[in-house]
């Protein structure tokens, strides 16, 4: 009874030691969704893979992360609409496509953007025409999109543009980025979806339609300034320590002093040893010289040879 | 030392190593970077200015009476001796605390009241000590003027009457503690003048209720009770301007400007007339202004160009005296006596100023007349201040403080300009510089070091000097010409490129150089575009350029500085372009342009003559080349589709971009107008967040590497881009002052924008952040600074930014064969992929402005230099900036020289490199690169000038100015004398070898 009681209880610690790190975690996602970039669609896939229904221009974004669900019930959502629009070298802006979104709305009060998908509008023959005609003067491909999603005025809008030449590859390839502040769009980038060479060469692209990626940004969160509180205390050793000026080493910098110098220590060593030496020298040279007074007949002799 | 075992044999190797340990320590001591006390103004100089005098008091008793205490538009209180015009001592208020007027109170203190009338602080007259400082609850900032009540006895403590629109404050001389308080409870009441009549204990208030009201209100001196108040009303209106005449009569203008009115007022009862102007002048139209005039029973009135005094005999009758045109000044009123008053009219004569003093005894005739000629680079007059002195025959003498249309100040007496300051150098607009001439035969800079004559004058004094038969002034000129043609002062180029002039725009639209080796004004020229005229109202200068640099094509012309001002403040006003001489001064080209000025972008182009090219965009968005001709078109023409240009729209919280389309046909007058075409732009949502700040990267830094090697042979790419723009971005919660929001409302964004595709590279967000911030761009680093409500500092962040892209050229081998990507060329369409690094620390003082060093070739690491609020430049290494700075850095990091880790900027008192000097009012601090690579020049400029040079990395490339010279030599010597002493020592000794 007891053993089972026992048995039951380390169950149930275990259920929770396994379930803990999960809540953690969980929580810890739902904290880090604010932060995080939400990225939709393949970054910087080959296009060419994927197939593509011909009738079908319209692209939709294909992946989302599932992670990135927020905790149910802690936001509501609804869906809102916002139109690209283009313009090809002509004095006036004219729809492109459409941006759908969901406005999440938490508890405590912000509005975040999520789950973007976009539809592209075929190209029209006329437009078609235009953009051939952009390619040709290497001219600027330019969108924009409304700041505010929420009720767009009409008056704020946030503008992007490319050298038209950067777009063509297997199809025409493009890229957004979104930065937003939650709710309100503080600007796109919109370029090719990869690398645009520089001689921008004049290329027409396979098939005209176009080939969306989209990203949508939020800010990151700088790191927080680090604080030691134990190296105020000793804070003194620390400063004195980033205190001192870049310096080079002694050796570094009076070489030239310390070459001559050292010559002149290693000659006067030399010296002082070489005298003592000499002194011995001329002591055993006096003795030797008593040899060879000693022994003067064979010196002699020798060189008398 | 081990001398226990000492042994004769090794006694002499014993005193070579304590001669080693001497040198040691001898080399020890000099190895502190900072700057020795006697070091002080060789390689920098310090000047002190005051700004333009916007009030000039006179101290009339003894000791003071050898100074003047001025108050200038910089908000400074400064007292000068009038001898010479140094300062004794000067007060620099904050930036929005202007100086509404200044007085003496007690004989001792100077009073100055700023800040919209809501501060009133003394200062002691000596020394310029706060004595005391009071702050006024002034509801709405008014007009307020300060008068202090003058005759009572002396040692008694005296009242200072603050009044401004319908309160007067009276608060005592002696500790400023407010005395009494009267609201005159009326609504819009406007107290013009307060007066005390002869000896009494009432003083008088006068004002106007409305438009068409007049009150006269007596109020008791001690208490601040009303006695006696009255009122009446003018159905015709007054449009606000009077001037006081008699202690019981005002003369007004009515509402329609055009004409006069007399008010006399007496015991409650206020009288109106109506006097017309054209019985006086008889072909009068247009509108008249008041001057203000404190004379007794005087008036002056401008009419049209012209200005009339007017002689008040009673409430119905003006009397013409005179008749003045522009450009004139008339002092206020000088008491002479107690009955005899004096004032002085100055007027301007070509080059020539009449002064004329009159006293009110006999307006018809002068009691002085001097004529003297003035230097036409300081413009007309502006001001005049008036004062007497008892000449050795006991008649009066008078001095005139004047302040010209430049700034400048100047005294006159007897005819003679006693002292000039050129003041205008206190507000510097811009700057540039210009290298000197290159040392060669006839070269001739402005003043020319010494003609024959002078060479020969010289020679002569320096003989006279060495045999001590020198005068006290001939020793002084000795020094002077030493000064002047000692090595730093010369007037030509110099190997290390220390000698440049730096080219100055001042406020007042004077364009001067100054010599960097003494900071003495080489040439100065008061720009005709920039002056006041018919065509052009309200000139301000803008900015100062270079517009024409010789290199190899024009070697022969002198180079050349645009100067580009606006008439008027509003943003479609047309532009002013002018330019001139670097090395003269003179003015080579002005024209008022047919556009308006709202952006310049000197580009990267120069042509056939090396002029640069400047494209000058418009508030129609439109572009204009300048200089106007077909050589630069072309140069134009062939950079056009890579021209993009930017513009921050703080009111609009809007950044757009925009490339250049051409408009027009060729050869036509529009040929050099370009249209703007709108590429991108960024709308920061107005609700959450407001620019704060931009920066951008100095257009001519240069970087020496890309690359940027880490700690294990690893290699990092710079992004290294011209079009970076850093934007911080607050919110609007937050935009006041500190302490105005809590951390939860404060956020600071921080991005950085790529210029030419619009491109948000980095977008970070630090909570609980506020302004102020201050930014600099360099290389691929930007550092910004901003207060941390959270931990209650302030803080400074650095961002780095590496180019991914580039990441994989790291082989060496494929680096020696060329197969890399680096010299590819680059397109900024291409998407980035950049990585970001940041850090951020506490940093302890609260900044002025920021800069960052330039050498010639960005080589040598760099140093912030940061204006403190101190007003003074502190050099911070770069290195402490480092992002990737760590708590334990792995040994190889730190042989790569990574400080470690700590939560906030050391600040060190050498690092200043102002060290113990002020420069008062700092605003901004200019680096120019010298052409040691070592070295950078400092340029730092505010209220006061100051010049340095700095080595951050020290100078490795040359020798120091203390460099022992004489040790070298000694060592030579020592090491030759070795060398043969131990040559013919082993001669001997082979000698020997061989004799056995």
């Amino acid at each position: 009874m007891s053993e089972g009681w026992c048995r039951g209880r380390s169950l149930a610690l275990f259920v929770l030691v396994i379930l803990l790190p999960i809540w953690i975690a969980r929580g810890f996602q739902s904290d880090e969704l604010l932060q995080d970039d939400e990225e939709f669609g393949l970054e910087g896939g080959r296009p060419a893979a994927d197939p593509q229904p011909p009738t079908n221009p319209i692209r939709s974004p294909i992946r989302r992360r599932p992670d990135l669900d927020p905790p149910s019930g802690s936001a509501d959502s609804k869906s809102v609409q916002f139109s690209l629009e283009h313009n090809l070298g002509a004095s006036e802006f004219s729809p492109a496509g459409t941006f759908t979104a969901r406005l999440k709305s938490w508890s405590h009060g912000g509005q975040t953007l999520t789950k973007l998908r976009f539809s592209r509008n075929a190209l029209t023959e006329e437009e078609k025409r235009a953009f051939e005609r952009l390619l040709k003067e290497d001219g600027h491909y330019t969108i924009r999109v409304p700041s505010n999603v929420l009720n767009p005025s009409g008056e704020d809008y946030v503008i992007s543009s490319v050298r038209a030449r950067c777009i063509p590859r297997e199809s025409l390839d493009e890229h957004f980025v979104i930065h937003t502040d939650g709710v309100n769009i503080i600007a796109v980038n919109y370029g090719s979806a990869g690398a645009c060479q520089y001689p921008r060469l004049l290329r027409y692209p396979a098939k005209w339609s176009f080939t969306s990626y989209t990203v949508l940004k939020n800010s990151e969160q700088a790191p927080r300034t680090p604080t030691f509180a134990e190296e105020l205390l000793d804070g003194e050793d620390g400063l004195g320590e980033g205190v001192k000026p870049p310096e080079k080493s002694f050796w570094a910098k009076y070489w030239m002093y310390l070459v001559p110098l050292g010559f002149i220590v290693m000659n006067a060593m030399t010296q002082a040893m070489n005298m003592p030496e000499e002194q011995q020298v001329a002591g055993q040279s006096t003795s030797q010289g008593q040899v060879a007074q000693r022994a003067p007949p064979t010196t002699t002799t020798v060189r008398r040879r | 030392m081990g001398s226990s075992n000492l042994r004769p044999r090794t006694a002499m190797a014993i005193w070579a190593r304590l001669g080693f340990v001497i040198l040691l320590l001898f080399f020890s001591a000099t190895l502190s970077t900072a700057l020795y006390e006697d070091q002080v103004g060789l390689a920098d100089w310090h000047h002190k200015y005051i700004g333009k005098v916007k009030h000039a008091v006179f101290h009339t008793q003894k000791t003071g009476r050898k100074r003047v205490v001025v108050s200038t538009e910089e908000n400074v209180v400064a007292s000068l001796d009038l001898r010479t015009g140094f300062i004794f001592w000067r007060n620099v208020l904050g930036k929005n605390d202007h100086i509404d007027q200044v007085d003496i109170a007690l004989g001792k203190y100077v009073v100055t009241l700023s800040s919209g009338g809501s501060i009133l602080r003394a200062w002691n007259l000596p020394d310029g000590q706060m004595i005391w400082e009071s702050t006024l609850p002034v509801s709405t900032p008014s007009k307020s003027s300060l008068y202090v009540l003058a005759n009572m006895n002396v040692g008694k403590d005296n009242l200072i009457l603050v009044f401004g629109g319908s309160s007067i404050h009276a608060l005592s001389s002696m500790d400023g503690q407010i005395v009494w308080r009267k609201e005159l409870s009326i609504d819009s009441l406007e107290i013009q003048q307060i007066f005390q009549p002869h000896d009494s204990d009432i003083i008088n208030a006068v004002g106007f209720v409305g438009s068409s009201e007049f009150a006269v209100y007596q109020i008791s001196y001690r208490t601040g009770e009303v006695m006696q108040q009255s009122k009446a009303s003018f159905e015709s209106g007054f449009c606000g301007e009077a001037s006081l005449v008699f202690d019981n009569l005002v003369v007004a203008l009515d509402a329609s400007k055009s004409s006069l009115v007399s008010i006399s007022f007496k015991n409650e009862v206020i009288n109106f007339h109506q006097i017309n102007l054209s019985d006086l002048v008889p072909d009068f139209s247009g509108k008249v202004t008041l001057l203000p005039l404190k004379f007794n029973g005087m008036l002056a009135i401008e009419i049209a160009s012209s200005v009339l005094l007017l002689r008040v005999k009673g409430p119905n009758e003006l009397e013409f005296v005179e008749k003045i045109s522009h450009p004139f000044a008339v002092s206020d009123a000088l008491p002479l006596s107690k009955e005899q008053q004096a004032f002085a009219i100055l007027q301007h004569d070509e080059s020539k100023i009449h002064f004329k003093v009159k006293s009110d005894n006999d307006l018809r005739n002068e009691i002085l007349q001097e004529t003297i000629q003035m230097d036409s680079q300081r413009g007309n007059i502006e001001k005049v201040f008036i004062n007497n002195y008892i000449r050795t025959d006991r008649t009066h003498g008078f001095r005139f403080l004047v302040v010209m249309e430049d700034h400048s100040l100047l005294l006159i007496q007897q005819g003679e300009i006693v002292w000039s300051r050129e003041d205008g150098l206190a507000s510097i607009v811009d700057s540039t510089t210009s290298e000197l001439p290159v040392e060669k035969e006839g070269v001739s800079v402005a003043e020319v070091e010494h003609n024959l004559f002078e060479w020969l004058k010289g020679h002569l004094l320096k003989l006279k000097g060495t045999l001590m038969l020198a005068s006290p002034d001939e020793v002084a000129a000795i020094q002077a010409i030493r000064l002047k043609s000692s090595e730093k002062n010369k007037m030509t180029r110099d190997h290390n490129g220390f000698r440049k002039l730096i080219i100055v725009l001042t406020r007042a639209g004077k364009v001067l150089a100054l010599h960097t080796g003494d900071g003495r004004v080489v040439w100065s020229v008061l720009l005709p575009a920039l002056r006041r005229s018919e065509t052009c109202g309200n000139p301000f200068a803008l900015r100062v350029y270079q517009w024409q640099v010789p290199h190899h094509h024009a070697m022969h012309e002198n180079p050349s500085v645009l100067v580009v001002g606006r008439c008027g403040h509003g943003f479609d006003a047309p532009g002013i372009f002018s330019i001139v001489d670097s090395y003269t001064g003179k003015v080579q080209n002005s024209l008022i342009l047919e556009h308006s000025v709202s952006h310049i972008m000197p580009l990267p182009l120069t042509d056939s003559t090396e002029q640069r090219l400047h494209l000058i965009i418009d508030a129609k968005l439109q572009a204009h080349l300048y200089p106007k001709n077909s050589d630069s078109l072309k140069h134009f023409f062939n950079e056009m589709p890579n021209i993009y240009w930017y513009s921050v729209e703080i009111e609009k919280n809007k950044i757009r971009g925009y490339s250049l389309e051409s408009k027009a046909e060729p050869d036509t007058a529009e040929e050099y107008v370009f249209q703007a075409k709108e590429l991108w732009s960024i709308v920061f949502p107005s609700e959450s967040e407001k620019i704060a700040v931009t920066a951008t990267r100095k257009k001519n830094e240069i970087v020496h590497t890309q690359a940027k090697v880490v700690a294990d042979q690893d290699v990092m790419y710079k992004y290294i881009s011209k079009n970076i723009l850093f934007v911080a971005t607050v919110a609007p919660k937050a935009a006041g002052e500190i302490g105005s929001a809590t951390p939860e409302d404060a956020l600071l964004y921080a991005y950085l924008i790529d210029t030419v595709s619009g491109r948000i590279l980095h977008r970070v967000c630090h909570q609980g952040a506020q302004g102020p911030v201050h930014a600099v761009v360099s290389e691929n680093w930007v550092v910004y600074h901003y207060f941390n409500l959270r931990a209650h500092r302030y803080e400074m962040s650095v961002i780095e930014i590496y180019d991914q892209s580039r990441a994989d050229n790291k082989d060496v081998w494929k680096l020696v064969l060329g197969k890399h990507n680096l010299t590819a060329p680059v397109s900024l369409y291409s998407r980035p992929d950049v990585m970001v690094k940041s850090q951020s620390y506490f940093f302890t003082h609260s900044v002025k402005s920021m800069a960052v060093t330039a050498t010639a070739k960005g080589i040598t690491s760099k140093q912030l230099l940061i204006g403190t609020i101190g007003d003074q430049v502190l050099a911070l290494d770069k290195r402490f900036l480092d992002p990737r700075r760590s708590v334990n850095p792995t040994q190889s990091e730190k042989e790569e020289g990574i400080i470690p880790l700590s939560d906030s900027l050391p600040i060190v008192p050498q690092s200043y490199i102002t060290h113990s000097l002020q420069v008062e009012g700092l605003r901004s601090m200019v680096t120019i690169p010298a052409k040691l690579e070592s070295t950078t020049l400092i340029f730092s400029y505010g209220v006061d000038l100051f010049f340095t040079r700095i080595a951050p990395s020290r100078t490795y490339d040359s020798l120091t100015e203390d460099f022992s010279y004489a040790l070298l030599l000694i060592t030579i010597v020592a090491l030759v004398a070795a060398i043969f002493v131990t040559w013919a020592l082993s001669e001997k000794k082979e000698l020997k070898e061989k004799w056995r």
